[in-house]
């Protein structure tokens, strides 16, 4: 690394205490978990058994999808009730790489043609599956697929100055309009299964535990960088402006700023991001379906931020890994009220923690300057 | 288009009407303010003093009309940014600041410079706009603020960082909404003096109820009501005025 990139680097890291210690622990976790699993005997106490670095590795990928969500919404007040759709697609379009992996080794034996598509009677591999037996194009595609929904919509929705809970609805409706058409078989995508069965990654065996320890690394490295990118953008003048566009939009337009490409731009990003940590989930969950296009996952999201603490970017690891934590638990001990719980908690949150799990300890911390909680986050805050 | 008024007009409103559900904010309003004027607007609630700023500033298109800056531009056709990024700002009426930036980083944000996007993921401030930053700051009295959060500030202080942000972007036209609502005299005063220094170098029109404040001010007046000017001059002038009396300081 050269200096003039390492200085910046070390000033985003050393700036906040948050920061030091959300870096850190990443490190840590994303070096201690595969070294746990793969060198430690399974006896000791201090092994990590292999379903549980799928279980952590599937968090870290929710953790980048809520920091996506942070982003936007902690930052410059874009509430996304569809951000579920970019994890799908990201999701897809590595599901589609996985998918061609398999080659002759499905049950129709057909390696031109994944199973489904030999199944419903196709003859030829649609045209939008050409290139997804690259995996190099499948991860440009990764990113450049929902980077490209979202500027498309996103383009749309802010020229036309659509914002606050309008945007949320039809961000909503998006996710919503892309379940359905995933849902059918002859969008080519495997319908109602969606893709699954899944042998290889770049020629590694999928179910091999050092493949999904390296997936595991991958992941909790791919939360770091995610994390200092993220901590780049909102430390920049481009940052503060976000805010501005939060707190006080027509401010910042009367200032002379086109407020839509800052959102246009920062809106992007997001889904990349979470394109990237659908791609990431996919191969350790072993199947992505078009349930991952549900509103209720995308709304699920904006709870983990919440939760965790919206506007800190540590908070949403935080609330994501917690969350789901407590979802895991609780489908598994009490599953019929696993649904009230996470709305309990949702309300509970917007009463009582408006800044979240991060926010509480910041007040625990300083009891004496408690700073006056802006009115923005005492609401959903899709600043108006 | 290109439409001429007269010579060193900055600004030139030609019949504006605007009305909203049936009423008419702003009635056949004319008027033109020359380069490096100091203009106080007055009229009663209701007279269309904060639509006009609207229509100026983009914010709404008028119904008919037309609004030439500095005798060439229509401003009626174009957005609040292209407006802004031509030279015109705005202080609204009730404090418009980034609450939860630093007083520093609200005059930084306002800072004339390149204002695209991906510009301002890698800007830097140069020792020129610190410098900048702090000749401001000192301008509107909050040097020792700088570090504060711009929630933390009173009232008054807002107003003038609001101030403060507008001589940031160092716009040729400065429109300023009713600064002196809600201050204390001291600051009324204090707010004045801060206003006349910046019409020295700048084109102030100034939107304002409180006739002390548009005394001291001492500038030229325009009287709005019902949409249209009603009368025009000093504000001694103005205050003869037998319409004016009637409609507005008589009541």
């Amino acid at each position: 690394m050269n200096k003039e990139f390492a200085g910046p680097l070390t000033a985003l890291i050393t700036a906040s205490r948050g920061a030091t210690i959300t870096v850190g622990l990443l490190l840590i976790v994303a070096f201690l978990v595969p070294v746990a699993n793969l060198l430690v005997p399974e006896t000791s106490v201090f092994h990590v058994p292999n379903y549980a670095v799928s279980l952590l590795g599937k968090y870290l990928c929710f953790a980048l999808l809520a920091m996506s969500v942070d982003l936007i919404w902690g930052f410059c007040g874009i509430l996304s009730l569809g951000h579920g759709a970019f994890f799908a697609l990201g999701g897809y379009a590595m599901g589609m790489y996985l998918m061609r992996q398999i080659g002759d080794r499905g049950v129709y034996g057909n390696a031109h043609m994944p199973d489904f598509m030999v199944f419903l009677d196709w003859h030829q591999l649609p045209w939008y599956w050409y290139g997804f037996e690259s995996f190099a194009f499948a991860i440009l595609m990764v990113a450049v697929v929902p980077g490209a929904l979202a500027f498309v919509f996103g383009w749309l929705a802010f020229r036309a100055r659509v914002t606050g809970v309008y945007f949320s609805i039809i961000s909503q409706a998006m996710t919503f309009a892309l379940l359905l058409a995933f849902f059918r078989n002859d969008m080519g995508f495997g319908g109602n299964n969606g893709l699954t069965d899944f042998k290889e990654i770049l020629g590694f065996d999928l179910k091999s535990n050092v493949v999904r320890a390296t997936l595991f690394f991958c992941s909790a490295l791919s939360v770091l960088a995610g994390y200092l990118l993220c901590r780049f953008i909102v430390t920049s003048k481009f940052g503060r402006l976000l805010v501005a566009v939060r707190d006080a939009e027509n401010r910042t337009r009367f200032l002379g700023y086109r407020v839509e490409y800052y959102k246009l731009l920062v809106f992007t990003v997001s889904a990349v991001l979470a394109g990237i940590a659908g791609s990431l989930y996919v191969p350790q969950v072993g199947i992505i379906n078009p349930g991952e296009f549900s509103p209720a996952n995308s709304i699920e999201i904006v709870i983990w931020v919440a939760v965790g603490g919206r506007g800190y970017l540590h908070g949403a690891i935080l609330g994501a890994v917690v969350v789901n934590y407590a979802k895991t638990y609780f489908t598994g001990a009490l599953p019929e009220v696993w649904l009230f719980m996470l709305g309990g908690l949702f309300i509970a949150t917007t009463l009582f923690l408006p800044q979240g799990i991060v926010g509480l300890m910041a007040k625990i911390k300083k009891p004496v300057f408690v700073t006056k909680t802006p009115k923005a986050a005492l609401t959903l805050g899709v600043g108006d | 288009m290109e439409t001429v008024a007269p010579g060193d007009t900055i600004l030139y409103l030609d019949g504006v009407s605007v009305s909203f559900d049936g009423f008419k904010a702003l009635n056949g309003l004319s008027f033109f303010v020359e380069q490096g004027e100091l203009r106080a607007i007055i009229g009663p609630n209701g007279a269309g003093k904060t639509t006009m700023m609207d229509v100026i500033t983009g914010k709404t298109q008028p119904d008919e009309g037309m609004v030439l800056f500095k005798t060439h531009t229509d401003l009626t056709r174009l957005d609040e940014t292209r407006i802004a990024n031509l030279g015109i700002g705005r202080k609204f009426q009730k404090p418009t600041v980034f609450e939860n930036h630093t007083v520093f980083e609200n005059l930084e944000l306002a800072l004339a410079g390149d204002r695209r996007a991906f510009i301002t993921l890698f800007a830097r401030l140069s020792d020129e706009d610190l410098d900048r930053i702090t000749e401001v700051l000192k301008i509107i009295g909050l040097s020792n603020r700088a570090k504060r959060k711009a929630r933390a500030l009173s009232h008054g202080q807002k107003q003038w960082l609001e101030i403060g942000m507008l001589l940031m972007q160092d716009p040729e036209l400065l429109l300023v909404d009713e600064p002196a609502a809600g201050m204390t005299d001291a600051e009324t005063e204090q707010t004045a003096d801060m206003l006349k220094a910046i019409a020295k170098s700048h084109t102030v029109v100034v939107v304002e109820h409180d006739m002390d404040f548009v005394r001291a001010l001492e500038s030229r007046v325009t009287v709005l009501h019902e949409g249209s000017v009603l009368a025009e001059g000093s504000l001694d002038t103005v205050q003869n005025n037998e319409r004016v009396i009637e409609v507005y300081l008589g009541r």
